[in-house]
């Protein structure tokens, strides 16, 4: 096996791609028909075969991560395979950018567009006056043209606090960055501790104005196209805060371990991008499916 | 473009690891040429697989009336036949010969991410497995198009949408992972001295068709996603009762669609870039504009979606901004197609397979291209919208154009690959039999689309009688045709055949005929020295 650092490093063979793919593959499998009972109410074996699937996942990450920081650990990364994880992160970030920007692009449809012209813009009046005459286009639409009614969820109170907190994360993951530079592994340990306690608490009030849109508001997922992109918007970032709050906790268990120096941080450095998209994508939220 | 090595450097004893043997070689490698054998090979079953589901509708359509099939099979062998075709044999052919052309022709030891490499590959058979299992769902499977139109997927499709999208889900975290690492190995990977412009036009066209890979994989998840939840979680994207809109879907979808359809012509492009001149004997006459004119075909495949949708209802602005980008696409894919005129023009010509195959695409893939300019014209497209001719037209540009492409491809490189030269008897016999019968399949399809006979339905008026029954017998001959070429592939793999010489072509360019063929296992360990 080549160890030299100068030279590529090609990994030798590995079993987990195949057991992740195995895991995808049970997971749609039973994510599919979980989602087919769950709408029949209808017991199934959707469910195990996800549950499955997401253990095989598990058992996957565990493993392929363990390799590959055995791997880093004992310096079988050279610079120019270091640049090619970079890449390959800066990538999969603009891939998840153009996975937002589908629903961002569904918002901005409804909004500008479909919601007016069902109201009787451009030259819709005649089919707003046949179809819904007493439909009245506005946004939030609280009042769809079926007859779904709901509240608006505002902006200010928890979804700005929220605002607050995440911003604050990315500042002081910002700091924990410099301070890892710096070789400064106390401060390290602060300031990540704290991002990732920031994050938590994100997701704890985040799970609770869901709690209040649907208990006091009833704005629910089914409540229209504001309910609609409102709750898939939120709810597919909720989920990537967690993968990067997630990842972050890994990243401080390692550097509690004493892993990452200033020249040997590619995961570390990944996470921490992570985060700050994630923070961009809330930031956009914020603005576009709070406040405007 | 030229790339002259300094110093050939085959010298890669069995420092790396052995080569490992039996079925745990394709479960678990990382290497760049297993990886790509096994896309191809997956590619070969698909492009079979779909390939039978479009005898059973030209078999039923043989005749008008109904005749063997019910209409919702019917439906469902449309949609199988266009999901597989373009997710399961297209795609993964030009991955699998992006897998092994890639590294070799840039001078780098393998793929950038190795391991990522075997996961992309591996789910597909996954996916698959769960998109034909749909098939046996209660109420058949999915029925609704390639397109999934809502609200034919959501309102009125059966169960096995969740199937559909799911599967469509994993296919594409694949695509995009088999992108990210086409994109980084050639970014990162180039052996010193291969600057950008130096690069063969297949590197080039491949990192474009990456680039585009990973902006629109993720929509496609997003429009995936937004069906399901519409029909299963009570969603209203695309339901006005709810202030959502159907014509929505259709933008969506097209924002992914317009730009997957260059995902399935740009590596050809750059296929049929390296084939032509080394059968010319001549080098590509206007590299840079080649590498300009794929670079703009991408950027403003971003903004020429709505062509798919003129007849849906849209501002006359919009129509005639999309009607004018559309135009404007004629303009980079003609410098492409003057370019490859040029090349051959007054070249020293010989006419083995590869090259056969190549001059057809030329010359068919314009035919192709054409009747894309027309279906362009707005109101023109009022007319042919969702008629035979939209078929015959994006026939000819992924079966003579695509399909062509490939088989070039594989001819050009089976030496390299296998290590024996292919039956050119055979090769030749399979190129006459597949151009005769794809004109007879796809051409009539022209006259009948444009005397009005609409798309995706089981019967028709008795005067398609005649051209119908002439297409059907032309998509059988073509079917049948493809047998002659797995044989010949068959016949490689199993190393029967003359050996080959490391370049068996005589005016090939490139890293890839400096190293012995077969290609060693691992082929550059140390990068080459390129001037």
């Amino acid at each position: 096996m080549s160890t030299e650092p100068t030279k590529y490093y090609v990994p030798d063979q590995s079993v987990w791609p195949i057991v992740g793919a195995l895991a995808l593959g049970l997971m749609a499998f039973g994510a599919a028909h979980f989602t087919i009972e769950a709408s029949k109410q209808e017991a199934g074996f959707g469910h195990y075969v996800l549950g499955a699937g997401i253990f095989v996942l598990f058992i996957m990450l565990v493993g392929w991560f363990r390799d590959q920081i055995r791997e880093s650990r004992a310096g079988m990364h050279n610079l120019q395979l270091n640049r090619s994880y970079k890449y390959g992160m800066l990538w999969f970030i603009f891939s998840e950018v153009m996975f937002f920007g589908a629903f961002f692009g569904a918002l901005f449809y409804a909004r500008m567009i479909a919601v007016p012209w069902l109201g009787g813009a451009s030259n819709n009046a005649m089919t707003a006056q046949l179809l819904w005459p007493h439909f009245e286009a506005i946004w939030p639409l609280t009042l769809t043209p079926g007859g779904t009614e709901t509240q608006a969820m505002g902006w200010f109170g928890l979804p700005l606090l929220n605002t607050m907190l995440l911003v604050t994360s990315s500042i002081t993951l910002h700091f924990a960055h410099i301070a890892l530079e710096a070789g400064n592994r106390s401060k390290l340990k602060l300031w990540l501790v704290l991002t990732v306690a920031l994050g938590v608490t994100f997701l704890f009030f985040q799970g609770y104005e869901y709690v209040h849109a649907y208990r006091d508001l009833g704005l629910t997922l089914a409540s229209g196209v504001y309910g609609n992109t409102f709750f898939l918007l939120t709810g597919f970032h909720g989920v990537h805060v967690t993968l990067g709050a997630l990842m972050l906790f890994i990243m401080t268990l390692r550097v509690f371990a004493g892993h990452f120096d200033k020249d040997n941080q590619f995961a570390f450095m990944g996470s921490v991008w992570y985060w700050h998209f994630v923070d961009v994508v809330w930031v956009c939220l914020f603005v576009f499916v709070y406040v405007l | 473009m030229s790339t002259v090595v300094a110093e050939n450097n085959d010298a890669h004893a069995g420092h790396h690891h052995s080569k490992p043997t039996g079925i745990k070689r394709w479960l678990f490698t990382t290497n760049h040429k297993d990886i790509g054998t096994l896309y191809l090979w997956f590619s070969f079953f698909m492009f079979m697989l779909g390939g039978s589901f479009a005898l059973v509708i030209r078999m039923e359509l043989f005749q008008p009336g109904m005749q063997i099939i019910e209409p919702h099979f019917f439906n469902q062998m449309t949609t199988m036949h266009g999901v597989i075709m373009v997710f399961g044999a297209v795609m993964p052919a030009f991955v699998g010969l992006a897998n092994w052309m890639l590294p070799m022709m840039i001078g780098a030891p393998d793929m950038a991410l190795p391991r990522m490499n075997n996961w992309s590959f591996w789910i597909l058979p996954f996916a698959f497995l769960i998109m034909l299992s749909s098939m046996f769902m209660p109420g058949g499977g999915p029925a609704f198009g390639w397109t999934f139109y809502a609200p034919l997927s959501t309102s009125y499709s059966t169960d096995s949408t969740a199937l559909f999208v799911f599967s469509m889900h994993i296919m594409g975290m694949s695509s995009i992972m088999g992108a990210i690492n086409v994109i980084v190995t050639v970014v990162n990977m180039r052996a010193p001295g291969m600057g950008f412009m130096k690069m063969p036009m297949f590197a080039w066209t491949w990192l474009i068709t990456a680039f585009l890979l990973i902006a629109v994989m993720p929509v496609l998840a997003g429009v995936v996603t937004m069906v399901l939840t519409d029909k299963f979680f009570g969603t209203s994207f695309f339901s006005a009762a709810g202030g959502g809109d159907p014509v929505l879907f259709q933008h969506l979808f097209w924002f992914f669609g317009h730009p997957e359809v260059y995902i399935m012509i740009l590596p050809s492009f750059g296929i049929i870039s390296a084939i032509i001149p080394a059968f010319a004997r001549k080098p590509l006459f206007g590299y840079s504009s080649m590498v300009y004119a794929t670079a703009s075909i991408a950027g403003l495949s971003f903004l020429v979606w709505a062509h798919h949708m003129f007849t849906t209802g849209m501002p006359t602005f919009a129509l005639l901004f999309f009607m004018y980008m559309t135009m404007l696409i004629a303009v980079p894919t003609g410098v492409k197609i003057f370019n490859w005129v040029t090349t051959m023009w007054r070249g020293s010509m010989t006419f083995e397979t590869p090259m056969l195959f190549a001059i057809a695409f030329v010359v068919l893939f314009t035919i192709g291209g054409l009747s894309g300019i027309m279906l362009g014209v707005t109101p023109v497209d009022y007319q042919y919208h969702d008629t035979y001719f939209v078929i015959a037209h994006f026939h000819y540009v992924l079966v003579t154009g695509a399909v062509f492409s490939i088989m070039a491809a594989a001819y050009y490189w089976i030496p390299k690959w296998s290590g024996v030269m292919y039956d050119e008897k055979l090769g030749k016999l399979h190129f006459w039999c597949s151009l005769v019968s794809v004109n007879i399949l796809f051409f009539p399809m022209h006259f009948v689309g444009l005397a009005g006979m609409p798309r995706r339905y089981p019967d028709y008026a008795l005067q398609f009688a005649d051209l119908n029954a002439i297409i059907s017998v032309g998509g059988f001959l073509f079917g049948f045709s493809q047998l002659i070429f797995l044989v010949v592939m068959v016949k490689c793999a199993m190393k029967k055949g003359e050996p080959a010489p490391a370049k068996p072509w005589e005016g090939a360019e490139g890293l890839e005929w400096t190293v012995p063929s077969p290609a060693p296992y691992h082929t550059f360990d140390t990068p080459p020295e390129v001037k």
